[in-house]
């Protein structure tokens, strides 16, 4: 059982057909191990990445909030980002506050992304691997709130 | 220095990074394996070489992408096209409706679909089956996806199975992710390489 599967809940009929793309969400289980609790996790520890992707879901699914809390809650040194899990806020430090700033940029106006915040990430001393990993995050996270949406509009059509 | 493409074009630009490429001669071992799964590895793209700054996110998603998009049954090829063509107008990645737009038109050897969406956007007016697929991958890529039950009844009613949305979902789901890499990692410039 996958992620989005164990959030979907049991039902026969939707089950059935996620078979059928089996691989599909066998892939995109591991693309979430790797961006959420990868072994190499650069500047962006595992903590703060569960803090984005609860920002994240706060702000484009909601029913995404509890998994995200208690991945945050059982990630060691996930309590040290847990202010910064909730939309709006804002750390002091430089480099964290450049981080979040483009987390939420990329969760609801990826279309607003310009140069300037990659320089922007850049000045605030965010590396280059980090930037992209940080764009995987946000960007799987968009994808999988998205699933989970399409799933259970199907799952619930009768 | 080329010029920056800003509006929807079926021309392919050019797609110029922000972050510096990983240099194929410097990858690790595990950049290399990353890079290995991408279609074409005598030629890898500045795309590609970029997203291998996160090689285990790589890993995965190259066969997901692909598996997505052109996995046998199911959803037309076209009618995938058309759902990522939705999802890179809401988001405005040209780059990535440039390539998929035209590959919409090389499938259904015509250009009216596409001109339409790049003139109108999301107030596109199409024939009905492609109406209902347009107007549902534009709900579902906005922030946060507006998509409702009735936006499945138009789909069913435009005659597409429960296999043929779940495809269609897809499709929009990984555009959400592909179209937050090239337009935030990269910018459109105009010619060829």
């Amino acid at each position: 059982m996958t992620t989005i599967e164990n959030l979907l809940g049991a039902d026969a009929r939707l089950a059935t057909l996620l078979g059928q793309r089996r691989t599909i969400m066998e892939l995109t289980e591991a693309s979430g191990t790797a961006v959420l609790t990868p072994r190499e996790p650069g500047g962006l520890p595992h903590g703060l990445r569960a803090a984005i992707a609860l920002r994240a879901a706060a702000v484009q699914d909601e029913e995404l909030m509890a998994h995200y809390r208690a991945m945050l809650e059982a990630c060691p040194g996930g309590v040290g980002f847990a202010a910064f899990a909730v939309p709006g806020t804002m750390p002091e430090d430089a480099r964290l506050a450049a981080i979040l700033r483009h987390a939420d940029l990329l969760t609801a106006e990826p279309r607003q992304a310009t140069r300037d915040d990659i320089e922007a990430l850049k000045a605030a001393g965010v590396t280059e691997p980090d930037i992209v990993r940080l764009a995987e995050l946000c960007a799987f996270l968009a994808y999988q709130a998205r699933l989970l949406m399409g799933f259970r509009l199907l799952r619930n059509a009768r | 220095m080329s010029e920056v493409v800003h509006a929807f074009t079926v021309e392919i630009p050019v797609w110029r990074p922000y972050v510096t490429p990983v240099d194929l001669a410097q990858a690790t071992a595990e950049q290399q394996d990353a890079l290995k799964v991408t279609p074409s590895n005598t030629k890898v793209s500045d795309y590609v070489l970029v997203l291998a700054h996160d090689p285990e996110s790589l890993t995965h998603r190259t066969p997901l992408f692909n598996a997505i998009m052109y996995g046998a049954g199911g959803l037309s090829r076209s009618e995938r096209e058309l759902g990522a063509i939705g999802a890179s107008v809401v988001n405005r990645c040209i780059y990535c409706a440039a390539v998929h737009a035209s590959r919409y038109n090389q499938l259904t050897k015509s250009t009216e679909l596409v001109e339409e969406v790049f003139r109108a956007g999301a107030d596109a007016r199409l024939p009905a089956r492609e109406q209902a697929i347009y107007n549902f991958a534009v709900k579902l890529s906005r922030c946060p996806p507006e998509a409702d039950a009735a936006d499945i009844e138009r789909l069913r009613a435009a005659g597409l199975s429960e296999l043929e949305i779940l495809d269609l979902v897809l499709a929009i789901a990984i555009f959400g992710w592909a179209n937050r890499l090239m337009h935030t990692l990269g910018e459109p410039v105009a010619g060829s390489d």
